[in-house]
């Protein structure tokens, strides 16, 4: 079986990134796996533009941002294979995965760096009421029609879910010569970047419905019409606040997912996001696996995913070098009160580093506090006129606050006048 | 002049067709759809059952008991998988247990094996199975079975044989001819000597067409949950609840895929075409299973669809001539347990009906088996590789969630069974059938049919008529 030192499990931007950065910190003998025909991932298309801002500090579109990342792997001529999905893992770090030119494949990796990214959340994962028609389809899915395909899913046109790809796709498919009727958001806020809501609903008279559901879909071979109704408190649809729009096509934008099977069936514990459980270094429970990008957790922008695939890149070369410090990962970070989830799940008290703590809020939120608390007793507070979901938040720590003392850092929001 | 014209390729119309197949006879098969199995054949609880649950002496008791000893057999030629894990039904409540005997008492009368098993020992071949628990009856003959390949080999073995079948053709009238029937689809015009009406839901209506009858068939729609598989044996039997008058209840099962379903619900509409699904109603399918298996992780559900059931106004199978033509068979009301009776069903109105009215030869050479299908993920390691050598195909991941490759999807359009469209590739090798719903996979097996069909991307369809994905070419002037 041929032994490598890094195998890296996708070829996108978290994949690339963290291979860069393992080899430009001494690792050589570097594998990318992707499962796709090409590298760069879901960049390719997302042929819009708002790419790269803080990596480059130039607007870039997808394809173009990933063209830079690939070139470094190339520069750098880091191995790859395409059309090479892995199909298991092994706690040993042995990689099983097949192509056309290789046939099936086993490789042993010293470590592996998990960034397959994510996935969709389908129809069926939400079980719209009604029937199930052509015409109903994910935002990435008509994306991928409309842009690597040069196809249109539709004419008339509803979205569920205010998430970015469906805002991007509502702008898209107008510009195309679609009607685009509106979009349904299941909570009482929007849950895309306030840019995208501007830039794609706004500049085009899309109305938003917020507190609004499909309450069904109707049609025999294609979707006829849907039907939106407002929710309550516990979002149920609410009888008598019906809107019927007769389309042909209902494109879902619903909540993206990490695809982390491979990582899971290893008996991983799983965080609140779905991803894995990592520590500052994005290293599992299993040394020497890590995992980086929208695989762990979901990214409003690629720019944070590259930042912390880099992260995650050197310290996989640190773990294969063995020059990374034996450190006791003696405190748990746990979302507190409104906190979605954190990433990481564990951290070492010892350090004169800071530490990244990246986190989700519930709900929008105006004038609170982000605390931190270990084992009780507030370390930090960071004031915040206005949070939203749809903006990760991102701070940095510093370590001396923890004072040396292990135990449970809880982050919580806080209302300003109920803090101390 | 045919000799004989099936009405309907769900799996009743199925395996009378591969049975058909032995002997020396011009028969076709008409499908109003465009796929075999879909419909009831297709949206259903996918169980091989024991039998020890039809009233003794009926045909639902018949069928079922001799489809179940023929399905080891059967699966094998027709490369169908079949996981004869065993079916618990289970009792909840102490004044359940006594319905426990009468159903044991039922199945040694039908010729079933089962057991009855206390409370210790169903939590012990169970344990996520409720502590509630009083006791269950184990029927180690019944099973989960891939209702989609079950059907759709039937038919691929049948047209290996040299039957043929037509799809989108929907039956709209018949008519008693001189030696035979007058059968007009909204496309042709047919003779033929004999005329098997397996039309499912609609076989009362195609029963009409000759004599007035005194059955009728309705829709009993049915609702489920499917969880993506995301692990072995969180259930490792059939598990159904006590029966009640409205059927077997609320199952939960690992199906032959390793998905976890979870349904049905048992609701009557008047429309044979509803399909739709209601939150309550799933709702309640959620609670009842719950009682059950209390930790069902509904976290992992990747779709829900319902079925309709064929039920009859005579609570049996109506499986015999019409009153008027002993040419014309009414094969009717097949609702459950019709899946695992089929290939029973299909011996008997081949050998006993058809045979009765039509002198049949048999052939030479009846090949029972169809070509295996190459599943590539099941593969060890070396057979992957020698496999991928030979075509490389082998080696494409085209649906990531599933592992189906190129080469498998390539083999099932290659069949003497058609795949038109994405819904019956999808049934036939599982690719769109994954956690992701054919979100990553769907663009691109669209081209691969639309490529294989010589079509436009325009005119694949996702199932039925008028279900086309993509409607209209951009930018064509610069492609």
């Amino acid at each position: 079986m041929r032994e490598v030192e890094l195998a890296i499990i996708g070829g996108g931007s978290a994949g690339l990134s963290a291979a860069v950065s393992a080899y430009d910190a001494g690792v050589r003998d570097i594998v990318i796996l992707e499962k796709g025909p090409f590298l760069g991932g879901i960049l390719n298309q997302c042929i819009h533009n708002g790419f790269g801002l803080t990596e480059f500090k130039e607007e870039l579109t997808g394809p173009e941002f990933a063209a830079r990342f690939i070139a470094q792997a190339k520069e750098r001529n880091i191995e790859y294979h395409l059309n090479s999905a892995v199909s298991s893992l092994t706690k040993d770090k042995v990689l099983s995965y097949m192509n056309p030119e290789e046939g099936a494949v086993q490789i042993k990796a010293k470590a592996v760096v998990m960034a397959a990214g994510c996935y969709e959340r389908s129809a069926g994962a939400i079980a719209i009421p009604g029937d199930r028609p052509a015409g109903i389809l994910t935002a990435g899915q008509a994306q991928k029609f409309l842009n690597e395909q040069g196809y249109m899913v539709g004419k008339r046109v509803f979205i569920l879910g205010s998430g970015d790809i469906g805002l991007i796709m509502a702008r898209r498919m107008t510009l195309e010569g679609a009607k685009v009727l509106g979009v349904a958001e299941l909570c009482a806020w929007s849950n895309g970047l306030n840019r995208n809501m501007v830039q794609c609903l706004y500049d085009y008279d899309i109305p938003l419905y917020l507190s609004h559901t499909v309450s069904r879909c109707e049609g025999k071979g294609r979707l006829e019409r849907v039907i939106i109704s407002e929710v309550d408190e516990r979002k149920q649809p609410i009888p008598g606040t019906e809107k019927v729009f007769d389309c042909d096509t209902l494109v879902l934008s619903i909540g993206l997912l990490p695809n982390n099977d491979l990582l899971n069936n290893l008996g991983i514990p799983q965080g609140r996001s779905r991803g894995s459980e990592v520590n500052e270094k994005f290293e599992t429970s299993i040394p020497g696996i890590f995992s980086a990008g929208n695989v762990l957790h979901v990214h409003d922008l690629v720019d944070n995913v590259v930042e912390e695939a880099r992260v995650a890149g050197k310290a996989a070369a640190e773990y294969i070098l063995g020059t990374s410090e034996e450190v006791e990962n003696d405190i748990t970070v746990v979302p507190g009160n409104m906190i979605g989830y954190v990433v990481p799940a564990k951290v070492s008290s010892k350090g004169d580093d800071k530490v990244s703590v990246k986190f989700r809020v519930r709900e929008p939120s105006k004038n609170v506090y982000i605390v931190y608390e270990l084992n009780g007793k507030q370390i930090k507070k960071v004031f915040k006129p206005v949070i939203i979901p749809s903006e990760m938040e991102i701070q940095a720590l510093p370590k001396s606050l923890f004072n040396g003392e292990s135990g449970t850092l809880t982050v919580s929001l806080i209302k300003k006048e109920e803090v101390k | 002049m045919k000799d004989v014209i099936i009405i309907g390729a769900g799996a009743v119309g199925a395996f009378i067709a591969r049975s058909l197949s032995r002997y020396e006879v011009d028969a076709l098969i008409i499908e109003k759809e465009y796929d075999v199995g879909d419909v009831t054949s297709m949206a259903n609880s996918a169980i091989a059952h024991s039998g020890y649950d039809p009233v003794p002496g009926t045909k639902k008791a018949i069928f079922n008991v001799k489809g179940n000893r023929m399905m080891d057999q059967v699966c094998d030629e027709l490369d169908v998988s079949f996981d004869k894990c065993g079916t618990l039904t289970i009792a909840l409540y102490d004044e359940q247990l006594p319905m426990l005997e009468a159903l044991k008492k039922r199945a040694d009368e039908n010729g079933v094996p089962s057991e009855i098993l206390t409370k210790e020992q169903v939590i012990a071949i169970e344990p996520n199975i409720s502590k509630e628990v009083k006791g269950a009856l184990l029927c180690p003959t019944g099973g989960n079975i891939n209702p989609f390949t079950l059907t759709a080999h039937a038919v691929e073995n049948a047209l290996d044989n040299g039957l043929n079948i037509t799809f989108g053709e929907e039956v709209v009238a018949i008519e008693k001819i001189d030696g035979g029937f007058k059968v007009t689809t909204n496309k042709n015009t047919y003779e033929t000597k004999v005329v098997i009406n397996a039309a499912g839901l609609h076989s009362d209506d195609i029963a009409r067409m000759i004599e007035p009858i005194d059955w009728s068939v309705k829709a009993r729609k049915g609702e489920y949950y499917v969880l993506n598989h995301f692990g072995k044996g969180f259930v490792k039997h059939v598990l159904f609840p006590l029966p009640s008058e409205k059927g077997k209840g609320i199952l939960v099962t690992q199906t032959t895929s390793g998905n976890y379903l979870v349904g049905p619900s048992s609701e009557w509409v008047d429309d044979k075409e509803d399909f739709s699904t209601d939150t309550l109603t799933l709702a309640d399918v959620r609670r009842q299973a719950t009682d059950m298996v209390p930790n069902i992780p509904f976290y992992e559900q990747i779709r829900v669809y319902a079925g309709l059931r064929a039920t009859p106004s005579t609570h049996d199978f109506i499986i015999e001539p019409s009153k008027s033509y002993k040419d014309f068979i009414n094969v009717a009301g097949i609702e459950s347990p019709g899946l695992v009776s089929s290939p029973a069903i299909g011996e008997y109105v081949v050998e006993e009906l058809v045979k009765a009215v039509l002198p049949l030869k048999e052939k030479a050479s009846w090949n029972p088996r169809i070509k295996p299908y190459i599943k590539v993920a099941d593969l060890s390691f070396d057979e992957k590789n020698e496999l991928i050598k030979k075509n490389p195909h082998y080696g494409k991941i085209v649906c990531g969630c599933e592992k189906v490759t190129l080469g498998e999807i390539e083999d099932a359009m290659s069949r003497s069974l058609p795949v038109n469209s994405i819904k019956a590739l999808k049934k036939r090798t599982r690719a769109g059938f994954g956690k992701c719903q054919g979100g990553f996979c769907q663009p691109n097996v669209l081209n691969l049919i639309a490529k294989n069909k010589g079509i436009s991307p325009l005119e694949v369809k996702y199932d039925g008529e008028g279900s086309e994905i993509v409607i209209l070419e951009v930018k064509k002037e610069a492609k």
